[in-house]
Formats: structure tokens, sequence, C-alpha cells
């Protein structure tokens, strides 16, 4: 009886998800209006996130390579690619929190798939992230990397990056709906696994000990696998397998929490 | 294209409340609303349906009667597949269009016809569908160049009847509805009872909660009375 009930919410879940997905349009429609809301009537409008990226990235670059006695070309093209990325998974982790509350109005008065609210905060942040792209594109220009042999890498992690993102909103959306405390909890956690994740430094300037405590932090692995074949740079085998693993188990633990809570979504808001 | 429902309940859990055991008591004998409960894991909720029959076909015209907090506006969400019956089994065939709220998704920075494409990708509509229904929406309106301006320049009546003209501008087999709608001043009230009317003719099943009785005369051939969460009475009319 409990185990094709446990079936059952799991075919449910997944048909949600498969459904959520084919609402491309309705998920872009509202993703696209949110950024252009945020912007409204400013004259630049979401080029403020590529200027904005821009003067941290032209500013900190310089003092932080000179702090760390690195070369100004080697930091800034890791300082710009890590920042950025870094961002974007931040903003996507810490947003993800609020997806059901905020689309309450939505899902109280729409039926529609409780998934097409998960898509819609991931693609919000992806558009920001395109924004952002633009300083990688120049950073990129004007200090080339050693090599490009490993650029077609980056789809394909980026790929596994973004699959990664989906089922963590997944997982933090439907549990910060029902305990409003772990929104806290992760927004405290982001800024400090900003400190502590390869982002303003780089995992070449620690030690062993350093070097491995920093691999045990999936944030690391995360940019680090989108992150070095951008600069041509060969990725370690752990930090692929730690991305591809995390999305299995990520995935088979979010459809098993999304299957049992789907239903209830609504009734916490 | 019918409605079944079996023994459909609905418990809204309440988190926030922490109240002592008498209190919780004190609150069962309350007058209004569903009857408060404690379920398997000692939480409070509130019973707002209980134990829900009936079956509705094609021709129905459904008025639903009841006092603030009998559970009206719960069995329309309901229906309309926003909550998912804590118990019980609910069968809803046909293109379901529930009339419940008809400003959200309604962006007051974008113009009028923005909104218009906006809230029809929100309905499910195919831009194709959207744009052949533009123009009708666009007349009824009846705005003039203010369909171009961004909505927070409209008046309320204005806004109004822009969402009503959108919310009307479709042919679903059933049509959900808390209160009849209307809008606008007394010469677009009597347009929009008519496109109202006659949507609701084409439709198969209409269900409308209501506490005025000679629109429930009117408009029904059906008569659902909820007190409490639970059906008193149900019988044709007219």
């Amino acid at each position: 009886m409990s185990s094709s009930r446990n079936a059952l919410q799991i075919r449910e879940s997944i048909k949600d998800l498969e459904k959520g997905l084919a609402c491309f349009r309705i998920w872009h429609a509202l993703a696209f209006q949110e950024i252009k809301q945020r912007y409204r009537r400013s004259v630049i409008g979401p080029f403020w996130i590529t200027i904005s990226t821009g003067i941290f990235v032209s500013t900190m670059g310089p003092l932080y390579s000179a702090l760390f006695g690195r070369g100004s070309s080697d930091y800034l093209q890791h300082l710009a690619v890590s920042f950025i990325l870094w961002n974007f998974i931040s903003s996507a982790i810490n947003e993800s929190c609020n997806t059901f509350m905020s689309s309450e109005g939505y899902i109280k008065n729409f039926k529609l798939p409780m998934s097409l609210h998960v898509f819609r905060t991931l693609l919000r942040n992806v558009y920001i992230l395109v924004h952002n792209l633009a300083i990688i594109f120049i950073v990129l220009a004007i200090f080339p990397p050693e090599n490009f042999n490993t650029i077609w890498l980056v789809t394909f992690t980026s790929a596994v990056l973004l699959l990664n993102l989906f089922w963590i909103s997944l997982i933090l959306a439907v549990l910060c709906a029902r305990y409003r405390d772990i929104a806290q909890i992760v927004s405290n956690l982001m800024t400090l696994l900003f400190f502590v994740t390869p982002v303003l430094w780089s995992v070449e300037m620690l030690g062993a000990r350093g070097r491995f405590f920093t691999e045990l932090n999936p944030l690391y692995h995360f940019i680090e696998s989108v992150r070095a074949p951008l600069l041509g740079k060969p990725i370690s085998e752990l930090s692929l397998v730690v991305c591809l693993v995390s999305t299995i188990v990520l995935a088979a633990f979010a459809i098993i929490l999304f299957g049992r809570a789907r239903q209830r979504i609504p009734y916490w808001l | 294209m019918y409605i079944s429902a079996n023994a459909v309940c609905v418990d809204f859990p309440i988190y926030s409340f922490t109240g002592n055991r008498s209190l919780k008591k004190n609150l069962i004998s309350l007058a209004t609303g569903g009857r408060v409960a404690r379920d398997a894991s000692d939480r409070v909720t509130i019973r707002a349906l209980n134990n829900v029959c009936f079956e509705l076909f094609p021709g129905d015209r459904v008025g639903l009667l009841g006092h603030n907090g009998s559970g009206k506006s719960t069995l329309l969400k309901v229906l309309a597949g926003i909550f998912e019956p804590t118990q019980g089994e609910l069968e809803v065939s046909g293109r379901v269009c529930s009339m419940l709220s008809i400003t959200t998704g309604l962006d007051y920075d974008s113009s009028g016809l923005e909104n218009i494409y906006l809230r029809g990708i929100l309905m499910g509509l195919s831009k194709t569908t959207i744009d052949s229904m533009v123009d009708d929406i666009v007349d009824f309106a009846d705005l003039g160049d203010f369909i171009n301006f961004p909505m927070r320049t409209y008046s309320s009546g204005m806004s109004m009847r822009l969402a009503f003209a959108i919310a009307t501008s479709t042919n679903p087999d059933i049509i959900l509805m808390d209160e009849w709608l209307s809008a606008g001043d007394s010469g677009f009230a009597e347009k929009a009872n008519n496109r109202l009317s006659s949507m609701v003719e084409r439709s198969n099943i209409t269900v409308i909660a209501s506490h005025n009785p000679d629109l429930i005369q009117a408009q029904c051939n059906r008569v659902i009375t909820l007190e409490h969460g639970e059906i008193t009475s149900n019988e044709r009319v007219g």
C-alpha cells in the first residue's frame, strides 16, 4: 500500500516536472516580465547588471592581484569568471527559497504545474547571468587564456551546473514553503560560503590542508567545472565526478521530496 | 463533461497557531468558518470542506449558497484544481475557466495590450490564439488609446473593464465564479452582463458562489447550500 503510494507520488512528481518544462512560454514570459519590472523606467535598464559587475571586477581585480601578489592578467581572468558564476549560483539558490511564497498569487489563482515557478526563478537568474557574460567576453578578449582547447566542454559543464541548480532550487523551494526559517539559514550560509569558496582567491594559493577542506565544498566543484575549461585549464576528475554524482543524488532526493509535498504547497502559503 | 466529487474533504493546517488547549476547544464552537480539528500529529487544522459529494452534468447552472466561511470559495478553488482534496476524490473533465480573481497576473507597469498577452499566456493560450482574440478584447474593453498606455494610468473601473474583457474572451466548458462579475459604469455594466450571460450559456457547466438569491434564481437551475463545509441541501430549482 505505502510503496504503491510512493510510486504514485514519484510519477506525479515527474509528471509535474514534465508539464512545468512544457510551459516554457509561461515561465519565460514571467521571468522576462520580472526583469523588465525591476528596471522599469531606468535608461540603461538591465545593463546596470553588466555595469555594476564591470565596476566590481575592474576595481577589485587590480587591488586583490596586488594583495595576493599575482599577475593581474591571470587574476582578472580568474576573478571575472568566478565572481560572475558565484553571483549566479548564490542568487539562484537564495531566490529559490522564496519561489513559492512570491508566486502565491499565481499558485492560488491559476492551475499551473508547481515546478513552473522553480523554472521561472532559475531562468530569471540565467537572464541576469547572460547580461554578465559580456564582462567575461571583454576580460577574455583583453587577457586571452593560454588556449581554447577545452572551451567546448563549457557547454556540457554549464548544463550540468544548471541541472544541479534546478534540483537544489526545487528542494529549497519546497522546504522553505513549509519551514520558513530555512531561507534565513540559507542566506547566512551563502554569505559564509562566498569567503570559503575560491571566488576571490584560488585553490593554488592554499596548502594541501586548505585544499582538502576546499574540495569538500560542492560549490567549489560547480564553479571549477565551468571555470577551468573556460580558462583553458584541465578540469580535475574529482570536480567532474562531484558535479555528475550530485546531479543524480539531488535529482533523486528532489523528485521524492517534491512528490510528497507537491499537493500540499498551496496549503502552506 | 462532468464534475464528480466523492467525499471530498479539505483541511487547512494552521502552523502559526500555538494557543493553549482550552482556546482550541473554544474555537471548535465558533459560529462561522470550518470545523477546527486536530490531525494525527496533533496540529490544529481547519476542515473547510467535509465529506462533500455531488455530481454535475452538462446544462447544470449551480448556485452555491452559504454564510461567510461556509466553504463556497474553498469549493470553487478545489474545483479549479488549485487545492487538491486532502481526502476523497474529485474528477473534473472539460476545460475549466476559473474567474475567481480576474486581475491576478496583470502588470500595472505594462500597457493594456501587453497585459492581454501576459494574461493570455498565463491562461495557457498560444500566441496565435491570443492574436485572434485581441481585437475582440480591445473592442469590448473600449478603452480607446489607453489600451497602449501603462495600466497604472487607468482608473480602477478601466482596469476592471480590461480584466473583465480578457476573462470573458474564451469559450470554456466549465465556468467557476465567485459572485457574478461586473465592471465599469452603468452603461458598460449592461454590456458586461450580456457578455457574461452569453458566455455562461455557451458553457456546459457553471458554478457561481453568491449571496444574492435573485441572481441565483435568475441564473441557476441547481442550488447547493453549504454550512460549516458540509452540504446541507442540494436541489434542482426553476
